[in-house]
């Protein structure tokens, strides 16, 4: 019995060397680390004005960001459809209801007024290719009442709703029946189904024009990236994938933590049933072994 | 013919017609097995179980999947991990078990080594047994392409490539396995084929093989005891059975498998459950993509080490390319454990620890094969690639000394060791860039050749009972 103890710590040395090698020491190798999120979007500087919301609903007007925004908690329609609007701008700009509710405040009013720096993407756009959505030209007190009337109309956002505003404009999640231009209704015919495959394909391919690439779809970003990597990469995608056409969003930290709740949801659906069901497998074992070593002792007993 | 009486039983109707009870006593309760033994003889009956899972689940996976390249990652990752009942069970342990089945072979493979259970008399074991070992390595490289993400795009891509190094042929060879100049679909559909279909009879035909060619040699215990196994079964029949050194397969040897494998499915099951990344690579999950080459490629975990002796000879010799010697070494190093029970010199059947210069031997063998394991995943950059390249021409190097080693030949065996020592440090100034490759390095590895190929050949056997 001894010896065998000994044989089989020999075996688990051994193993747990190979494992620790080739997984934690490799992919910390392959994989140079990186701080991690911090969600304080330390190189903005915050505003100095108190905003007041009542004159923010007539500066939002008065600025012109319903020309290109819908804000539909407010009554105020999309001026074009989400195809036209990718042929205008690259991408359909965001219904401006519940925006405030994903994003962090400061980031959101440097955002407005220089969106490129906010979204650290300098080196797609600038003089050349001017970004779609200008910088602000309003007053300090203008741009304070708008965050603070946009904070003022949001509300919480489901796990589903902050995937859906916050990036489900660019990225697809199929395994949810999500698209670029919103959900994938019913068809009732095959004109139907053709007549939206055909603006899902056209709003794609203005996309793929705007960013140079065509975003990934998410659906298995859960399993291929892991909630550590989404969030991390969420606050700061030039930090993990230097160059990438991904805006930096200015998502706050618990938007992120509800899409990263929503794309486990679609990616990795039977988590739940996995850890519940795990514990009465192993018990069953645990079982199974003790029952076997007393057959085993009851048989081998008259041997030695 | 046959004259048959009236049966009393069901059980007696089918004894007449096919000898039951004899065949329950060929097969297991008087099927002998020594008595000293230690769980590590249990890996056999570990291994048959984890491939009953990987056939069982299989079956189920082989219901949903679809072997078409548009098709086959939803058909994995949607359908039978979110819609089928319990799909995704079945995948992680066929996922899991896969991974699995490779460690313990490579524990009953080193135990075979250790008490040297692949010699007098039992070649044919070992030979079906790297039989065994090469087709559930070709069944788990066509496995790991059928998801078709990312990885089982790309180590499909380099894989088959490697064939392309085989002189004249390579090129067309590349083609004809992929059935495309590309790795495509229809190279998706015939690697299907062989993971459902030929590869998996192959394996279940090799395990009866190796089954049978146990029952001549019989299992070896221990100590490498020469046991007289009929007289000892009769002592055990006889009832003596403190004094008998065999016992039946069943239910003596059985219970104590059982037991064994058990504790073993705890293990399993834990990372079916909560540990499954190893063997279910994330990178895996994104969709293949011809266009979009992942920064690290790499195989599983347990083809790392031969990968990495191909990766390992990272300068050009002569007329032949880093890849050209990196493939020779490949080569080798995937057929060589077939030739162990001629480049053992020594008759003796015993453990390691009693075989003088075979236990170092022994211990050198798992050291590099560990240290290949995990330069294989690491990026080949900067002392990597040396570090590699020590461990590649280690593990030819461990092979050449073997016969000197065992046959005691000690002057060879320096000069062996002379001769690593010096490619050992031609590989360092290639490193550094100190010398270019020229005439000094090709004759080195010219001899290391000569003496790994002519040493099993003309070192003689070690006179029997020497010990």
């Amino acid at each position: 019995m001894n010896k065998e103890l000994k044989i089989l710590a020999i075996i688990i040395i051994l193993v747990g060397i190979t494992y620790w090698g080739i997984e934690p020491y490799a992919h910390s190798k392959m994989h140079p680390h990186h701080e991690p999120a911090t969600f304080k979007y330390e190189d903005l500087k915050p505003l100095p004005l108190k905003g007041d919301a009542k004159r923010g609903a007539q500066a939002i007007q008065n600025n012109g960001c319903t020309g290109c925004h819908s804000i539909k908690a407010a009554g105020i329609p999309a001026p074009m459809d989400p195809v036209s609007a990718s042929a205008s701008y690259g991408v359909n700009p965001p219904d401006l209801s519940n925006i405030a509710a994903l994003i962090d405040k400061k980031f959101l009013a440097n955002f407005i007024k220089h969106p490129v720096k906010a979204f650290k993407l300098e080196h797609k756009f600038g003089a050349n290719r001017p970004f779609p959505m200008p910088d602000f030209f309003g007053s300090d007190q203008d741009l304070a009442d708008i965050v603070a009337y946009l904070e003022s109309i949001a509300k919480p956002q489901e796990p589903r709703g902050a995937f859906e505003t916050a990036c489900g404009r660019c990225h697809n999640l199929r395994y949810d029946k999500w698209t670029v231009i919103g959900p994938k209704p019913k068809f009732k015919n095959e004109v139907e189904k053709a007549d939206f495959e055909l603006k899902k394909a056209k709003y794609e391919a203005n996309l793929k024009k705007y960013l140079g690439t065509t975003p990934p779809d998410l659906s298995m970003f859960i399993r291929s990236r892991g909630p550590e990597y989404i969030r991390d990469f969420v606050e700061n995608p030039q930090k993990l994938l230097h160059g990438t056409a991904m805006p930096r969003v200015g998502l706050t930290e618990k938007a992120t933590e509800e899409v990263i709740k929503h794309l486990e949801h679609v990616g990795d659906r039977k988590k739940e049933k996995r850890e519940k069901l795990g514990p009465w497998v192993l018990a069953y074992f645990v079982i199974l072994s003790i029952l076997a070593y007393l057959w085993k002792e009851k048989i081998w007993k008259e041997l030695h | 013919m046959a004259h048959f009486t009236k049966a009393n039983s069901v059980y007696e109707w089918l004894d007449q017609r096919l000898a039951l009870t004899k065949l329950w006593k060929v097969l297991a309760a008087e099927y002998w097995i020594p008595k000293n033994i230690n769980f590590l003889w249990a890996m056999g009956v570990v291994l048959m179980t984890m491939f009953t899972i990987l056939v069982i689940s299989g079956i189920f996976l082989l219901m949903y999947y679809k072997p078409d390249t548009k098709l086959a990652f939803d058909s994995v990752n949607y359908t039978i991990m979110q819609e089928v009942w319990f799909g995704w069970l079945w995948r992680h342990m066929h996922a899991v078990a896969a991974s699995v089945v490779f460690l313990v072979i490579y524990i009953h493979m080193f135990t075979g080594i250790y008490y040297a259970s692949y010699k007098r008399g039992r070649e044919m074991i070992w030979i079906s047994g790297m039989l065994l070992f090469v087709t559930f390595s070709a069944e788990a490289f066509s496995g790991y392409m059928l998801p078709w993400g990312q990885m089982s795009y790309w180590a499909a891509q380099v894989i088959t490539n490697l064939f392309g190094g085989i002189p004249f042929i390579g090129d067309d060879l590349v083609i004809w396995i992929r059935g495309n100049f590309y790795v495509s679909d229809p190279t998706l559909t015939r690697f299907f084929m062989l993971h459902v279909f030929l590869l998996p009879i192959i394996i279940m035909m090799l395990i009866g093989f190796h089954f049978y060619t146990l029952r001549i040699p019989h299992v070896n215990n221990q100590d490498g005891e020469e046991i007289d196994f009929d007289a000892e079964a009769e002592k055990y029949k006889a009832g003596l059975k403190r004094e008998s050194k065999v016992i039946p397969f069943w239910p003596v040897f059985l219970s104590k498998d059982f037991f064994v494998l058990s504790v073993f499915m705890i293990f399993y099951f834990y990372l079916v459950f909560y540990h499954y990344e190893f063997a279910m690579d994330p990178i895996n999950f994104d969709p293949a993509n011809p266009m979009k080459t992942p920064p690290h490629i790499y195989p599983e975990w347990y083809f790392l080490w031969s990968y990495e002796v191909l990766r390992g000879f990272f300068f050009n010799v002569g007329p032949l390319s880093a890849m050209d010697m990196g493939l020779i070494a490949f080569g080798i190093a995937n057929i060589i454990f077939f030739f162990l029970p001629w480049f053992d010199k020594d008759p003796t059947v015993a453990p390691a620890d009693r075989r003088g210069g075979f236990f170092f031997w022994f211990w050198l063998m798992v050291i590099d094969m560990i240290v290949l394991t995990i330069w294989g995943k690491l990026p080949p950059t900067g002392i990597n690639a040396y570090i590699g390249y020590l461990a590649a021409v280690g593990f030819l190097a461990l092979w050449a000394a073997l016969p000197a080693i065992t046959g005691e030949r000690r002057k060879l065996f320096w000069f062996v060791v002379i001769v690593t020592a010096l490619l050992y440090i031609f590989g360092f100034m290639e490193y550094t860039k100190a010398m270019g490759n020229g005439f000094i390095i090709t004759a080195t590895f010219l001899i290391f050749y000569l003496l790994f190929f002519l040493s099993p050949v003309m070192v003689k056997e070690r006179e029997r009972g020497a010990q």
